[in-house]
């Protein structure tokens, strides 16, 4: 053999690796043509999508459209006094335009969402604007409304001039950029998104915790039992997975509800006074439990398929060995159910934090979820590009998560089955 | 130090797993102290369960097993202090060959410098010296196999269990690690119980064997008078090759028994036969039975080779003989020409000592 590295021949004397590739061709060819639909598909109903999304959730071109000689005037308007004569004219201008398609409504509700109390004014000018006559309309349309007088009305409508902007997910986190241009908190009382997304992860939270804490026995009996008892049991677990996501969750309001079979249960061994039953739904409680018991098989399932891999012999060497059952489990079972542990979280962990149907059915006012928002103002709010920004913020965190997991377990040691 | 007889000891254990098979019937086995003990037997016939029961996983149903004299079936396995090497190794995959080795060590909370110490020593008698910061994973069968056994060894246990421990491996590989186990008992003098459905393997290595059927012990002894003096015709049939006859005798006397068969008679040695008109089958090893003898022998036959089969350093040869057509004879491989040719008549000859008349099939 030459110690010759760089290039190898065949016997044809074509370098070898060149003719790995042409043998290889034809095969990658063919593969490639196999998940061709499948790459079609994904970027038709995933990536399109994603992409809208993010267009749509920094999308501001509506006013900038509406307006078009006014923002040509601003140009030169510094912000500091009252805009010159030619701004006024060109506002005149591009607003009787929308008044006249009817199409003012929708420039009155962007810049009410600029400067509350903005609507009003506007409204009046559409009323009052059929009377102006030529020239000098900076005068005629301050005698309107005192407000035009006001110098940080028109900031408000210099401030929607890019047809870009960050302000939707700046209210996603409960901020704005106020009138100087300045990053800072809404007021206490509006502050409700934070308190969402953080209900949001805290019931993730629980809702993977309990889900590990009642699957990892389940999946231990299921992977340990002898085949007909397994099969059985493996029945049970995915039978409520077979069931419509809303029958089940259905059931659960009839189980948790005051007059429900559990309270009834209560009341009847005396736990509970009958005049004192407790609310197990429309809060908290009942989002937990009926998000458990519907995520519990994404659990059981990663588990079971590493815990089926895990020889037997492996904790009878442990005791073997020395270890007493609990050391055992701990140092030799446990370590080796990691993978599935991993799965099985990363999975419910990320359906849980997008959870819609069963927080908005059993979930009351204390315990709905961010999904429920973004659900509010996809259906009615309309404000389609906040949606979107609160659902991109929602991937976003997702991301972030597999990347923390990433970093400490390793994507490499899920294993799903 | 005299060495203790009775160091292992079953005493009339039963065991059933259902309640209405005895998978292990009436077992009673001592196992002296130091000593290399098969427990061989086809699958199924109970020796596997016997191992659990020793090692602590199965409980037995009726009777008691002693370690030292100390009865031991209420002392839960990780208290029993039994090395145990398992079929597939079992090696832990998340721990490296010293971890796996340090394992039995650390719960018995010996200091850093003491676990060091021993896991060094333990992995060099494996030879495998620079293989303790290996996964299991990155070993071969054959290594993973050392390490099992290494950490079997490596917490001195008075006994060490082997359950068919080389059965995944190849027959080479085989054949050394068995040298090596066997040399390894020796140089510790460690109590070693071994299963193994592979007669070969327990031929190498035992001082004595058990012959498991049925849930029996059918004979426990060193490898050679089981070849030689097997005392039943399971274990003749299982250890080694032999030739049977079936027949009744018609005449026993002086150590020496006649046997009547459909065609002819032979003369033989009388074992587990007792009486005249008893069933009987009579088994002759391939090797003692030769061709033209030069001595006079006590039984001379003529048989019709059916099949020559070449084995390289000897020659199959199967006869038809007293009207069994599968009369198998071993000729070594010499230049001495004796006329082996298909179709041939030649003349077989055996000494009745050899032909052992035990109870019928």
């Amino acid at each position: 053999m030459s110690s010759e590295t760089g290039k190898i021949l065949t016997t044809d004397g074509i370098p070898l690796e060149e003719s790995l590739k042409q043998a290889e061709k034809k095969n990658k060819i063919k593969a490639f043509l196999l998940v061709a639909p499948l790459l079609l598909f994904l970027i038709i109903t995933y990536m399109i999508p994603i992409g809208d999304m993010f267009s749509r959730s920094i999308d501001d071109k509506m006013v900038t459209n509406m307006l078009p000689k006014t923002y040509k005037a601003m140009e030169n308007w510094d912000g500091k006094e009252l805009p010159s004569e030619e701004v006024f004219e060109a506002f005149y201008l591009d607003y009787k335009i929308l008044v006249k398609n009817k199409t003012a409504g929708k420039l009155q509700t962007q810049l009410n969402y600029e400067k509350n109390g903005f609507k009003s004014v506007l409204k009046k000018l559409a009323r009052k604007q059929k009377k102006f006559e030529e020239g000098n309309y900076k005068e005629q349309i301050m005698k309107v409304h005192k407000r035009w007088r006001n110098v940080e009305y028109w900031r408000a409508i210099k401030r929607r001039a890019p047809s870009y902007t960050y302000s939707k997910y700046l209210k996603g986190i409960d901020m704005y950029s106020n009138e100087d241009g300045k990053i800072v908190q809404v007021s206490e009382d509006r502050r409700i998104h934070r308190i969402l997304w953080i209900r949001t992860v805290e019931v993730a939270f629980f809702v993977t915790l309990f889900c590990f804490l009642m699957a990892y026995p389940i999946a231990h009996l299921l992977a340990t039992l002898p085949m007909k008892y397994s099969n059985l049991l493996m029945i049970c677990v995915l039978l409520p997975f077979w069931t419509s996501l809303l029958v089940r969750t259905a059931s659960w309001m009839i189980l948790l509800q005051q007059q429900g079979i559990v309270n009834d249960f209560f009341v009847w061994t005396g736990l509970v006074a009958d005049d004192n039953r407790p609310e197990m739904m429309y809060n908290k409680t009942g989002t937990y439990v009926a998000m458990t018991q519907i995520l519990l098989p994404f659990m059981v399932l990663p588990l079971y398929s590493v815990m089926k891999t895990i020889s037997p012999s492996l904790m009878r060497a442990g005791k073997s060995l020395g270890a007493t059952p609990a050391t055992a489990f701990f140092k030799v079972y446990f370590p080796l159910t990691i993978p599935g542990i991993g799965a099985g979280c990363l999975l419910v962990f990320i359906l849980a934090i997008g959870y819609y149907i069963t927080p908005a059915l059993v979930g009351g006012a204390s315990g709905t979820l961010i999904s429920n928002q973004i659900a509010y103002h996809m259906k009615s709010t309309l404000d389609w590009s906040f949606a979107s920004a609160m659902g991109l913020m929602l991937l976003l965190g997702v991301l972030a998560i597999y990347w923390i997991y990433n970093k400490l377990v390793g994507v490499d040691n899920i294993k799903l089955g | 130090m005299s060495k203790k007889t009775d160091f292992v000891k079953f005493d009339k254990v039963d065991k059933s797993y259902d309640g209405k098979v005895l998978v292990v019937k009436d077992l009673n086995l001592d196992i002296e102290e130091g000593e290399f003990v098969t427990m061989l037997g086809p699958s199924g016939s109970g020796k596997t369960t016997c191992l659990m029961m020793l090692a602590g996983f199965e409980t037995p149903t009726n009777g008691e097993i002693f370690l030292d004299n100390n009865p031991i079936s209420n002392i839960p396995p990780h208290k029993r202090g039994i090395g145990m090497v398992f079929q597939n190794y079992a090696l832990f995959p998340h721990m490296t060959v010293f971890e796996n080795l340090a394992f039995p060590l650390k719960v018995r909370k010996m200091s850093q410098e003491d676990i060091e110490k021993k896991v060094d020593k333990a992995l060099a008698m494996v030879s495998l010296g620079g293989f303790a910061n290996r996964m299991p994973g990155q070993l071969s069968g054959g290594q993973q196999q050392r390490v099992a056994v290494a950490r079997a060894l490596v917490f001195d246990p008075a006994v060490v269990l082997m359950d068919e421990p080389l059965g995944a491996l190849d027959k080479n590989l085989r054949e050394s690690m068995q040298y090596e186990i066997k040399h390894i008992h020796e140089s510790i003098g460690v109590t070693v119980v071994y299963v193994t459905h592979d007669q070969g393997e327990a031929l190498t290595m035992s001082n004595r064997i058990a012959v498991f059927n049925d849930g029996k012990v059918q004979q426990l002894s060193s490898p050679d008078k089981l070849y030689e003096e097997p005392v039943n015709s399971f274990v003749a049939e299982f250890i080694g090759e032999n030739n049977t006859f079936g027949g009744e005798v018609s005449e026993i006397s002086n150590g020496t028994c006649k046997v009547k068969l459909e065609k002819g008679e032979i003369i033989a040695n009388p074992i587990s036969v007792k009486s005249v008109g008893e069933k009987t089958t009579v088994s002759i090893r391939p090797e003692r039975a030769l061709i033209n003898p030069k001595d006079k022998m006590d039984n001379n036959q003529k048989g019709k080779i059916e099949e020559v089969i070449y084995h390289g350093d000897h020659t199959r040869v199967r006869l038809n003989l007293l009207g069994n057509s599968e009369f198998i004879l071993k000729v070594p491989n010499s230049s001495q020409n004796l006329d082996i040719k298909l179709g041939n008549e030649i003349n077989i000859g055996w000494n009745s000592h050899d032909a052992r008349a035990l109870d019928p099939k």
